[in-house]
C-alpha cells in the first residue's frame, strides 16, 4: 500500500480551466492519475483534457464518485474552494496555490473540525507540489519521473528540495512509497506528525525521509512524535542553516521568530528524538541509503 | 508588511483603542510647531522607523519647551538610526512623531500573534511591560500570560477580564483593558494583520491606560484586500534591493557573504546556501526566482545579484521539472549574453533532459563552471572566490568590467 492516493483514486482539479490546471491536468492523466473531472463555477458543460467541468464540487463528486481534489485556484478565492471540497464529500484535498492569506487558512482548519473525524477531510498544503505514490498516482506539480517505486516515505515542506532528494534516491536506486508536500506556509492543512502517523501505519513504507526548514513549531513536535509513537527509522533534513533571524526565506513560514525555530536547533532536537540528520542537503540520499542497509 | 508607529496607533484609535494626543512632522520647524498644537507642557520626540529599540538608541527624545523638541528633532532628521533589530546599517528617519508626555505610573506588555501551534491568533500579555517579549520570556516568564481565540466566534470579554484579573490591574481597569483587547483582536483579524503589539500599556497617574507605543505587521498575502494598508508602505525603510525584488516578483533577502546565489524553489535555496556554508564559504543573498525559472527570470536575478557590490562569484542552482533543463540552460546563456557578469559563475542543473542543458552550456562558448551536484557546485563556487582572493585580484574592480573571465 502506500498512504493517501493510489491508482485507483478518483481525482477531480479545482480551477481546472486555467492555464497551469489545463497543463498539470494532461501531466497527471499521462502519469496515470485517475483524473475524473474538473470544477469551475459556471463552466459546467465544458470539457478539459477528456474530463468533465462541473460547476461545483458537490455536483463533481455525484456525477463522479471523485475522492480527491486538487485546488489549483487563485489565493483570493482558494479558501473558500477548499471548504467547497470539505464540505462536498472529498476525502482528500491537496492545495497548489501560494499566496493564501494565513486568516484563510485558520478560518479553513476551523470549518474542517465542524465534521466528525471519521467524514473529516484531509487537507495537504497550501503552497505545496503536491502528493505522489510513484508509479500509480500524481495529485500535483512535480516531475513524475524523477521518482521510482520503494519504500521510502517522504514528507517535506519544500517543493524543489524535495525534487533534489528524491532525485538523490533514484540515483542511488531507491524508490518512494509516497512523497507527500506539507507547504511552505505559516498554517498549513496537514503537520509532519500528521504524515508521520500515515508512513508509520503504511506497511510498504520501510524509511521515513523528513524535509524540514527555520519557523515554525512543526519540526519540534514531530521530534516529540517520532521519539514516542515513530518504529520506524526517520531520517531528516532542515534547511536554512544561514538563514537571518526574523527574516522571512521565500516561504511565508520560513521566518525565525521564536526559540527553537532556527535549523540548527530543530536539528539537535531531532537528533535528540533518534532521528538520524543528514547534515548536508547533498547527503540526504546517502543518509537514506545507509539507514536503509542497517535496517534490513 | 511593516508600519510605523504612528499609522499603528491612528489604525488602533480607530477600532477604540486609547493613544495620546500626537502628531507627525517631517522637519523640525514642523515639530516644534505640533507641539504647539497639541499643547501641555512636556512632550516626546520619537524618531519613525520600522525597527524596536529605539528608546536605548537615542531615537526617543523627552522635551520641556518648542526649543528643546526643534533641536532633538533636527539630531534625528536624516540620521540612521541604529538599535537591535536594525542591523548595523539602520534605518533612515525622515518622519518624527510629537506626543503629549504621561506620567506612567505602570507598564503591562499586549501582544497578538498567529500561534503557528494551535493555527489561531494568540493574545500575550504581561505586567513586566517596557522591555522586549523576548527579555520578558527569559527574565520573567511567570509574568506571561496566555489566550487563545476561538476562531468561529471571536475574543469573548470573559478572555480579557480573566487577563486582566491575572495581571493583578485595579478592577476599575478591567474594563478599559477589555475594550483596548478587543480593539486590538478586531484590528487584527478585520485587516489581516500577523502581529499587533502594544509595548508598553501603561497606566498613568490619573488611572487612565494608554497605548504609550505600538506596532502592527500586516500579511502580505493580504494585501489585495486591504488597499488602505497598503498605502502605508515607506520604502525607505526597506533595503533597497530587497524592495526592487519584491517590485519584480523575485523573492531576495540581502546578507554579508561574497557568494551570491540564484535558485528556483525555497527550500532549495536555503539548502544551496548551507550548503556554500558548509564548503567555507557565505552566501551573498537568498534569491528565489520561483518554479518557473524563465530566462527572463534568470536574467532580472542575474541583475539583482550583481547589484551587490560585494558579489565575487555567482553560484546557480536550478532543479528543472517540468521545466527541462534545455530551456533553462538556453536561459542562462541569454542572460549572461544580455547582462554583464564579471565574476565567476557556477551552474548546477538537474532534473529533465540533463544532458541536453549540460550540452548548451558548454557550446555557448562562455566561460561557466558547470557542476553535476549541489556539493560540488558549492566547492567549485568557493573555490572560485579563493582562487580570486588568493591572486589578490578583486573581479569587480577589474577594467574589463563587461567580458567574462576563463577560471580554471
Amino acid at each position: 500500500m502506500s498512504i493517501l492516493i493510489n491508482r485507483g483514486t478518483k481525482v477531480i482539479v479545482q480551477g481546472i480551466t486555467g492555464r497551469m490546471a489545463r497543463f498539470h491536468t494532461a501531466d497527471m492523466i499521462n502519469y496515470g492519475t485517475n483524473v475524473v473531472g474538473g470544477v469551475v463555477p459556471g463552466k459546467a458543460g465544458e470539457s478539459v483534457a477528456g474530463v468533465p467541468v462541473f460547476n461545483t464540487v458537490k455536483k463533481a463528486v455525484a456525477e463522479t464518485g471523485a475522492e480527491a481534489s486538487l485546488v489549483f485556484v487563485p489565493p483570493p478565492f482558494a479558501a473558500d474552494s477548499i471548504m467547497e471540497a470539505a464540505d462536498g464529500g472529498i476525502r482528500y484535498c491537496v492545495c497548489i496555490t501560494d499566496g493564501i492569506p494565513a486568516q484563510d487558512m485558520i478560518r479553513v482548519k476551523r470549518y474542517m473540525y465542524r465534521y466528525p473525524k471519521d467524514r473529516r477531510m484531509v487537507l495537504t498544503g497550501p503552497n505545496c507540489a503536491g502528493t505522489i505514490t510513484p508509479g500509480e498516482a500524481l495529485l500535483g506539480i512535480m516531475p513524475g519521473h524523477i521518482y521510482q517505486p520503494g519504500n521510502v516515505g517522504i514528507v517535506g515542506r519544500s517543493g524543489t528540495l524535495g525534487y533534489e532528494a528524491a532525485s538523490q534516491l533514484k540515483t542511488l536506486d531507491i524508490g518512494v512509497s509516497t512523497s507527500v508536500g506539507i507547504g511552505g506556509d505559516p498554517i498549513n492543512g496537514s503537520s509532519f506528525k500528521d504524515i508521520l502517523e500515515r508512513f508509520e501505519q503504511d506497511d510498504q513504507t520501510h524509511v521515513i525521509c523528513m524535509i524540514g526548514e527555520i519557523g515554525g513549531p512543526q519540526e519540534a513536535e514531530a521530534a516529540e512524535y517520532i521519539r514516542d509513537h515513530v518504529t520506524k527509522p526517520v531520517v531528516a533534513y532542515v534547511a536554512g542553516l544561514t538563514a537571518p533571524k526574523g527574516r522571512t526565506m521565500g516561504h511565508a513560514g520560513a521566518i525565525i521568530s521564536a526559540f527553537g525555530e532556527s535549523a540548527s536547533e530543530k536539528a539537535e532536537i531531532l537528533s535528540a528524538a533518534g532521528v538520524t540528520v543528514a547534515e548536508h542537503p547533498s547527503q540526504i540520499g546517502d543518509t537514506v541509503a545507509q539507514v536503509l542497509k542497517r535496517a534490513a | 508588511m511593516d508600519i510605523h508607529e504612528y499609522q499603528a496607533k491612528e489604525m488602533l484609535a480607530g477600532f477604540g483603542v486609547t493613544v495620546p494626543p500626537g502628531a507627525l512632522a517631517y522637519s523640525p520647524e514642523q515639530a516644534a510647531y505640533r507641539a504647539r498644537e497639541i499643547g501641555g507642557d512636556r512632550w516626546v520626540v520619537k524618531a519613525q522607523v520600522h525597527a524596536g529599540g529605539r528608546g536605548q538608541s537615542g531615537g526617543i527624545k523627552i522635551c520641556d519647551n518648542e526649543q528643546e523638541i526643534y533641536e532633538a528633532a533636527d539630531g534625528m532628521f536624516g540620521q540612521k538610526l541604529v538599535t537591535h533589530q536594525t542591523g548595523p546599517k539602520g534605518k533612515g528617519i525622515y518622519r518624527v512623531f510629537v506626543e503629549t508626555a504621561v506620567t506612567v505610573e505602570r507598564e503591562l506588555y499586549l501582544g497578538l500573534v498567529l500561534d503557528r501551534s494551535s493555527q489561531r491568533v494568540m493574545i500575550v500579555a504581561s505586567a513586566a511591560g517596557g522591555m522586549a517579549v523576548e527579555e520578558i520570556a527569559a527574565e520573567k516568564p511567570d509574568s506571561i500570560v496566555r489566550a487563545l481565540v476561538e476562531p468561529a466566534v471571536g475574543l469573548q470579554d470573559f478572555q480579557a477580564r480573566e487577563m486582566a484579573f491575572e495581571l493583578g490591574l485595579d478592577p476599575a481597569l478591567t474594563r478599559s483593558f477589555t475594550r483596548t483587547l478587543q480593539g486590538c483582536h478586531r484590528a487584527f483579524t478585520e485587516l489581516d494583520a500577523t502581529m499587533v503589539e502594544i509595548n508598553p500599556l501603561v497606566i498613568t497617574g490619573d488611572n487612565r491606560m494608554l497605548a504609550l507605543d505600538a506596532r502592527m505587521t500586516f500579511d502580505a498575502n493580504a494585501l489585495f484586500r486591504h488597499p488602505q494598508v497598503s498605502e502605508l508602505r515607506d520604502k525607505s525603510q526597506e533595503d533597497p534591493r530587497e524592495a526592487r525584488a519584491a517590485d519584480r516578483g523575485l523573492s531576495y533577502v540581502g546578507l554579508d557573504g561574497n557568494i551570491g546565489c540564484i535558485v528556483n524553489g525555497a527550500g532549495l535555496a536555503m539548502a544551496t546556501m548551507d550548503t556554500i556554508k558548509l564548503a567555507g564559504g557565505a552566501p551573498a543573498n537568498f534569491l528565489d526566482i520561483g518554479g518557473g525559472a524563465t530566462p527572463e527570470r534568470v536574467a532580472k536575478a542575474f541583475r539583482l545579484v550583481m547589484s551587490d557590490t560585494n558579489v565575487q562569484a555567482v553560484l546557480v542552482n536550478v532543479f528543472a521539472g517540468i521545466n527541462r533543463c534545455d530551456w533553462v540552460a538556453e536561459g542562462v546563456v541569454q542572460a549572461l549574453r544580455d547582462v554583464s557578469v564579471d565574476v565567476p559563475v557556477v551552474v548546477r542543473l538537474a532534473g529533465t533532459n540533463i544532458a541536453e542543458g549540460q550540452k548548451i552550456l558548454a557550446k555557448s562558448g562562455l566561460p561557466i563552471i558547470r557542476a553535476n551536484t549541489l556539493s560540488e557546485a558549492a566547492e567549485r563556487a568557493v573555490g572560485a572566490w579563493k582562487h580570486d582572493r588568493s591572486q589578490g585580484f578583486n573581479p569587480r574592480s577589474a577594467a574589463s568590467a563587461n567580458t567574462l573571465r576563463v577560471v580554471s
